[in-house]
């Protein structure tokens, strides 16, 4: 079983149950086409139908067990987590709200980061997940994408992040909004530095978190039919007053529009990222210390504790 | 873990000061949400109304070189106070007319990828930037969409971190989510009094929290949008005074109470040599954001 090492070396198998979208003892319905997947079958084939390849959403730590050799990786920065700087009280108050995901996902935020090792190259590895508050950027994601990449820029590593987001985190305001220009900033040292920077766009990748960093990649893959864009659908049907045609926003009709490098089906993901960093980390930039390089922009070691 | 929050007793601390804010200043007691209508008033000054009385020789330059020009920026040179200088900002129309040539203010990725080509221009000919933000957000539409709308945002929040000419923005009425944002990354950011700043509107927020737009008001108040709010969190660094009962009331005196500040700002950026503007930026936006500590090891 592919395991998690924390960052205090408690060592935490990666519960089954967390594993399946949707879990009927053995049998899981394919929301696409309506089959029935015999759910080790469904896992051997990281949650994509077999009959029609539809891509079931995942966790986060799933993703990157899926990423890493061996399912092997280092959680970074888990105790950076969501306060409630506004006191934003909607339904509930929002702290309750914080509190009530991580006891529902056993996420501590809506991103998970780590390090580990890809194809046998360094990478820095974030992902994004739905089910907590809506996979949406505050505070707390902001800070620990930023810390994935300076952590990159310090041991000369790769970025890889997979988004899945319904946007910036509302109920942090406009605290939220100035995560989108935070993470660009550091990317834009990262790019200084010549190392890479991979963006996976997953099923669903809207609002500020495309508007930022998920389109920032040096390479920009996605998974097949992902919605993704800026604004919603929702919002684009009742500004133009009509229906939105059937490929609207899905990574086919991204791809043809030239905004992606490419659709990857998740089982060829890890594959195809190693050729990209086998491309991407070349041992001439990589090996430099950091304290070679010089006249760069940005100098932002020590930016964090 | 700790999620360090009495929210009541520091609802009534902020009441408190709320309340003596207005003690000392009578008359501003003005509410999140009537900010947010003075935002948008339609006779309040925009871009171009601040540039015709702030600045000279202002010589509009249209185009993205890619696909269009977008009405709803506007970019140019001209002289402020003498000193060459770049102005990018959001336009919106004033008749029905231009509101709608403006797109009511809402850019298409054009309008962005003009801007950041402007700037670039100003990069290259050490020119300071100034940036009027005034937009509901970025066009959401099918054809905004096709052209990459998320990207031209994007592009442009990274690009504007690396610029090594001073960037001055201003937020003189609307600030819209990332559609504003995109030509807002700057070494200062000042903010006009009644203006607003947001990750989402007021009814957007409602509709989704609330499934009801007509609680725009609450949200307004929760979102803390407003000038002052800002300042305290750290996003804003300077909050401009608008003309009695709001900068509508009087285009002239709106710009007459920016200009020293802008002069200031901009006087205040040029002390600074390349690397030291470059890392005050970096530094301004890296410690944005309000996060907590656990002391658990991830899952809690
Ligand atoms: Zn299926």
């Amino acid at each position: 079983m592919p395991w998690f090492r924390k960052k205090k070396g408690k060592i935490e198998p990666v519960r089954d149950e967390e594993r399946v979208v949707r879990t009927e003892n053995v049998f899981v319905r394919c929301e696409e086409c309506g089959e029935h997947l015999y759910k080790k079958e469904l896992e051997e084939a990281l949650q994509v139908c077999v009959h029609c390849s539809y891509h079931f959403r995942l966790g986060a730590y799933d993703r990157l067990e899926k990423l890493f050799d061996d399912g092997y990786c280092e959680e970074l920065d888990a105790e950076v987590v969501s306060t409630d700087p506004l006191e934003f009280v909607d339904s509930k108050p929002y702290v309750n709200r914080i509190a009530q995901a991580q006891r529902a996902t056993g996420l501590p935020e809506a991103v998970i980061t780590a390090r580990g090792k890809v194809g046998g190259h360094r990478v820095f590895g974030g992902a994004m997940d739905m089910n907590f508050i809506g996979g949406s950027m505050g505070s707390a994601v902001g800070e620990k994408l930023t810390r994935l990449i300076e952590h990159a820029m310090k041991e000369r590593g790769a970025v890889i992040i997979f988004a899945a987001s319904g946007g910036a985190r509302m109920q942090e305001g406009t605290l939220s909004l100035m995560q989108m220009a935070k993470i660009s900033a550091a990317l834009a040292a990262l790019e200084e530095r010549h190392l890479p920077f991979i963006s996976v766009l997953t099923d669903p990748t809207t609002g500020g978190v495309t508007a930022s960093f998920a389109m920032l990649g040096d390479l920009i893959i996605a998974e097949p039919k992902a919605l993704v864009g800026f604004a919603g659908p929702r919002v684009i049907e009742q500004t133009i007053r009509q229906k939105l045609p059937k490929d609207f926003q899905r990574s086919e009709f991204l791809l043809s529009h030239g905004m992606i490098d490419e659709i990857v089906d998740r089982r060829e993901m890890r594959p195809y990222i190693i050729k990209a960093l086998d491309f991407m980390m070349n041992p001439a930039i990589t090996s430099e210390s950091t304290a070679q390089l010089s006249g760069l922009k940005f100098q932002v070691s020590g930016s964090h504790p | 873990m700790r999620l360090q929050s009495r929210p009541r007793q520091r609802e009534a601390q902020r009441k408190l000061l709320m309340a003596e804010k207005n003690r000392l200043s009578p008359g501003h007691s003005t509410s999140a949400f009537e900010r947010v209508q003075l935002a948008r008033h339609p006779e309040r000054p925009h871009t171009l109304d601040f540039i015709e009385r702030l600045f000279e020789d202002f010589t509009e330059i249209h185009g993205d070189r890619r696909y269009a020009d977008d009405p709803a920026i506007v970019c140019g040179f001209a002289r402020f106070h003498a000193t060459p200088a770049l102005i990018v900002g959001h336009q919106k129309g004033r008749d029905t007319k231009q509101r709608q040539f403006r797109n009511f203010g809402m850019p298409k990725p054009e309008g962005y990828r003009k801007a950041i080509r402007a700037m670039k221009l100003a990069e290259k000919f050490e020119r300071p930037i100034f940036c009027f933000i005034d937009t509901p957000g970025a066009y959401p539409g099918i054809d905004a969409e096709e052209r990459g709308q998320a990207e031209a945002i994007a592009y442009n929040l990274r690009e504007m971190a690396k610029l090594v000419v001073p960037v001055i923005v201003t937020v003189i009425g609307e600030g819209g989510s990332g559609g504003a944002l995109a030509i807002g990354v700057g070494d200062q950011v000042l903010m006009l009094e009644n203006a607003i700043y947001s990750v989402i509107s007021p009814e957007g927020c409602a509709a989704i929290l609330w499934k009801d737009s007509s609680q725009a008001a609450r949200a307004a108040e929760e979102l803390r949008l407003t000038a002052p709010d800002l300042q305290q969190e750290g996003i804003v660094d300077q909050v401009i005074e608008e003309p009695k009962g709001g900068a509508q009331n009087s285009h002239d005196e709106a710009a007459r109470l920016l200009d020293p500040v802008l002069w200031e700002r901009l006087a205040e950026s040029l002390t600074n040599n390349v690397p030291d503007r470059l890392d005050r930026r970096y530094r301004k936006l890296r410690q944005l954001g309000k996060w907590g500590t656990s002391e658990a090891t991830g899952t809690p």
